[in-house]
């Protein structure tokens, strides 16, 4: 089924959208909201909040340009040594500039 | 980690102010995006009323540009509502990890809050509730941040896109990841999160690299989750 993109096509297309982006920010807290939230549920939960992250981030660091992979070299140790996010997220978006200028 | 009383995750608006000034500086860099976005909105065809409206509705930016992909004088309606399911589906997880905390908000807050998550503000809200910290107002002022910014971004994109010629020559691309690798950094750091870390990675590259498109995220975050609810914490 395909919609024209006609003014009122597409404000349908953008308000399925919207629908289907509100159902994936509501479906998480209404699903859990039938779980009983026992020690393992808790451990799953907190588990699974880095691992969001890293699942983000793996096809980043290896499928990136060089540029990106520096980046994220740059951010990871500047965040192991300052221990603040904003100079470590300076640190990475200077180091991507920089490479991908010169190299 | 839900041992502490109700009223350490009520709302109020002195905390979500403070979220809202604590998300200011990556939102910066959110406008950026969203003048990124709206260019491209632009040069597929789209108004500069609908581009507004979209990123005021959906309020998700990967998923906005992903529709950028299958514009046309036709938009097929099922494949591009699977495409926004897909790379929405983080939320769902989001969701589900601030649930422990979001339940102690009557329903119609609950629901609220969740209307504006999204991933800066999501990370930085989670890693408060993990210190035992109230993350509520970062999850809403920050997030509402976030949104505006977002709103902002586009709208310059209709009028200025043209300012930034290449975004990714500046390293802008990257503000996110470099984002998400300091959040996950700045959580604990121990044996354990390191296996756990190691199967999401592992998995989520073999989900990108083997199972649908959009699907790495969610395999990722599962793995992850299933190894931390078989491998649990020591008992404080």
């Amino acid at each position: 089924m395909s919609i024209e993109t006609s003014a009122i096509g597409t404000l349908i297309i953008i308000l399925v959208m919207a629908g289907v982006t509100l159902a994936t920010r509501w479906g998480g807290i209404f699903v859990m909201s039938f779980v009983p939230i026992g020690r393992r549920v808790q451990q799953f939960i907190g588990a699974m909040s880095g691992s969001v992250l890293v699942a983000l981030l793996a096809p980043l660091a290896v499928n990136g340009d060089g540029g990106a992979r520096l980046a994220l070299l740059a951010t990871a140790a500047t965040m192991l040594l300052l221990k603040q996010p904003l100079p470590a997220i300076a640190a990475g978006i200077a180091t991507a500039a920089l490479s991908r200028q010169l190299l | 980690m839900t041992s502490k009383p109700a009223t350490a995750y009520a709302l109020d608006r002195h905390e979500v102010w403070l979220g809202f000034k604590q998300l200011l500086p990556i939102s910066l860099f959110v406008v950026i995006f969203g003048l990124a976005f709206g260019l491209a909105a632009t040069q597929s065809g789209l108004d500069g009323a609908s581009i507004v409206i979209m990123s005021t509705l959906v309020f998700a930016g990967a998923s906005q540009f992903a529709a950028l992909d299958l514009w046309g004088a036709q938009v097929p309606l099922i494949p591009l509502a699977i495409t926004v399911f897909a790379v929405n589906a983080r939320h769902l997880l989001m969701g589900a990890t601030l649930y422990p905390w979001l339940r102690h908000l009557p329903p119609a807050r609950r629901y609220g809050v969740m209307l504006v998550v999204t991933d800066a503000s999501w990370a930085m809200s989670i890693q408060a509730f993990g210190r035992g910290e109230s993350g509520m107002g970062l999850l809403l002022g920050g997030g509402i941040a976030l949104w505006l910014a977002w709103i902002l971004g586009s709208w310059l994109g209709l009028h200025f896109g043209n300012a930034i010629h290449d975004p990714v020559s500046l390293g802008l691309d990257m503000v996110m990841g470099c984002f998400m690798l300091a959040m996950a950094i700045s959580g604990p750091k121990n044996l354990r999160m390191f296996a756990i870390w190691t199967v999401a990675a592992c998995s989520s590259l073999l989900a990108y690299w083997y199972l649908p498109e959009n699907s790495h995220v969610v395999v990722g975050a599962l793995a992850g989750g299933v190894l931390g609810a078989v491998w649990m914490e020591k008992k404080p």
